[in-house]
């Protein structure tokens, strides 16, 4: 078990100064019910540095203008501004082209993307889609909707008492008939870290595509989309410290060039006639309407602030922080963590024997402590666990060992009250 | 602990979540009906026994929520019994009064009797659903309505 003593070790070692971070996002440093916000739900959504609220304001004070065509000034420099941060996320993901990045509203609509129009247009009746049972609910429903549609099937690889996916499984249900396989990167309800590699081999192996959900991963994981090999990724800006309303979605070139549009509109078209429409060049093909100007630029600013840091420094801190808190509240009697593999992202979610996560919720707002209670969008892991619902801790950059004591003093308090 | 956690914990309802009154199935129901909180997960099934006279001879519960959904049920369960549907319903519309009320709004607690503990629910609108769970779908199993009771 961690112990105070060597907090400050690791600490001092990974060269990580937390009260300099803090002191980014001035959210952190207000109190709330009278005490010290803990902010411990940044699996649902990271706070923001003041360098992404700058950018916004900056871009809103002195850049507003729609992008691409206009001549005149503010519109070129708008323009610049939104083109220079799909460049951003392409050296960030370390894609091939910035013709591969394109900007959606969110990982959701990125997956949904993805199923309206490649999948739309290569399912057959009879084909399989495969899936895990750790994915959120928007890596269920969108292909649930197309297989529907299609008379296909959508497969599930089951997950294993620790939370980890059963490769075995996955092998079985693997076959020619198989079209696609979405897999989240890392559990957002269990922290889990999958085996992505061996199943974009597995996948490959019958020339099937993979799309990574890697919502919960972008903010915890250097991603490198040529060394994984993967055919397309999907992100949201607001877990990644950027805004919201703003997401990526990732393709492979070949496969976007095949692929239909998804929605029709402006910016996406080059020529428009009653008789016939020619879509315009990729990414634009598929970013029809004015986006979110603002979102893109800030996420752009976002990437910005994170690599500054450094994501591995991030990661090796936040590994620590999961470490220490687990191991602390492990102690507590009738706690049961959900999700215990080795391979984990910062995400620490619980049950209390006698006490619905409701209630934590409720305690632990009374603590100043903020900290997610539900299924969190996935209802089967909810049920292969057998419980209706789990408490997550989600820790990010920010977070400090002693916030997590006040977690657990607070958590004790609970057991106090309903014991 | 704090005031406002306070009133909304009472020692009535933590009592009522550690140990549910009625907390079992009716074998042959008049009727029952399950209520679902998709927000949250929670579901509760209400099971209904009423005689020719429509006087609840018998109510029970089973499911899973909060420690305020449970309560709320349990309490209803115990507080029922005996009553005639129009009297339930009554006691129902007094519940929801209560709980969806201003903070800084009176009301007369004796009236309220055993219900008045749910008074803190007020302070927080997140939680009135759980609070309210039980007794929309009881009111809704009593109509005869059998589509499953959703609070969205």
């Amino acid at each position: 078990m961690l112990l105070k003593q060597d907090n400050a070790d690791i600490k001092k070692n990974l060269d990580y100064n937390v009260e300099k971070i803090r002191s980014d996002f001035p959210i952190l440093s207000q109190l709330v019910h009278g005490k010290p916000l803990v902010y411990l739900d940044n699996a649902a959504t990271t706070q923001k540095p003041l360098h992404v609220l700058h950018s916004l304001e900056n871009y809103y004070y002195k850049q507003n203008a729609n992008i691409h065509r206009g001549v005149h000034a503010l519109s070129q420099e708008a323009t610049e501004a939104f083109e220079s941060s799909r460049i951003k996320v392409k050296k960030f993901i370390n894609a091939l082209g910035k013709n591969e990045i394109i900007f959606t509203k969110g990982t959701t609509e990125s997956i949904n993307l993805v199923a309206q129009t490649y999948c739309r247009s290569v399912i057959k009746e009879g084909d399989d889609i495969i899936i895990s049972e750790m994915e959120h609910h928007s890596n269920i429903v969108p292909w649930q909707l197309i297989c529907e549609e299609k008379n296909a099937n959508l497969k599930v690889i089951p997950i294993d008492d620790k939370g980890e996916i059963i490769l075995d499984e996955f092998e079985k249900i693997l076959s020619e008939r198989t079209k696609l396989v979405s897999i989240v990167y890392a559990s957002n309800s269990l922290g889990t870290v999958n085996p992505i590699r061996e199943i974009i081999k597995l996948a490959h192996s019958f020339n099937v595509p993979v799309l990574l959900d890697a919502a919960q991963a972008v903010n915890h994981l250097q991603i490198d989309v040529q060394e994984l090999d993967c055919d397309f990724l999907a992100f949201s800006g607001h877990k990644l410290y950027g805004p919201t309303g703003i997401g990526i979605l990732y393709g492979k070139v070949n496969l976007l060039e095949k692929m239909p549009p998804y929605q029709g509109g402006g910016d996406m078209i080059s020529r428009v006639t009653f008789k016939k429409t020619t879509y315009n060049e990729l990414p634009h093909k598929f970013e029809a309407g004015t986006p979110n100007i603002a979102g893109a630029i800030g996420l752009g600013a976002a990437i910005d602030y994170v690599s500054t840091i450094g994501l591995d420094k991030i990661a090796a801190y936040e590994n620590s922080l999961l470490e220490y808190a687990s191991e602390k509240i492990s102690d507590l009697k009738g706690l049961r963590i959900i999700g215990t593999s080795k391979n984990k992202i910062s995400v620490l979610s619980f049950v209390l024997e006698n006490v619905h996560p409701h209630d934590v919720g409720t305690f632990l707002d009374f603590e100043g402590v903020a900290i997610r209670t539900g299924h969190h969008c996935t209802q089967p892991v909810m049920d292969r666990f057998g419980i209706p619902a789990t408490s997550r801790a989600s820790f990010g950059m920010y977070n400090t060992f002693d916030e997590i004591d006040i977690l657990y003093n607070g958590l004790k308090k609970i057991l106090e009250v309903f014991n | 602990m704090n005031q406002e956690l306070r009133e909304l914990y009472q020692q009535v309802i933590l009592d009522h979540n550690k140990s549910p009154r009625n907390f079992r199935k009716i074998e042959k129901p008049s009727f029952y009906l399950e209520g679902y909180n998709p927000l949250c997960g929670d579901n509760i099934t209400i099971y209904l026994q009423l005689d020719e006279n429509d006087i609840i001879k018998d109510i029970s519960f089973l499911g899973s929520g909060c420690a305020i959904s449970k309560a709320s049920a349990s309490l209803m369960t115990s507080l029922l019994k005996g009553k005639t549907k129009q009297e339930a319903k009554k006691l129902f519309e007094k519940f929801h009064k209560l709980i969806t009320s201003k903070i800084d709004e009176e009301f007369d607690l004796e009236d309220l009797g055993k219900l008045a503990v749910f008074s803190g629910v007020r302070e927080f609108p997140a939680r009135v659903k759980c609070a309210s769970l039980a007794w929309h779908t009881m009111v809704n199993a009593l109509d005869g309505k059998c589509e499953k009771v959703s609070t969205e």
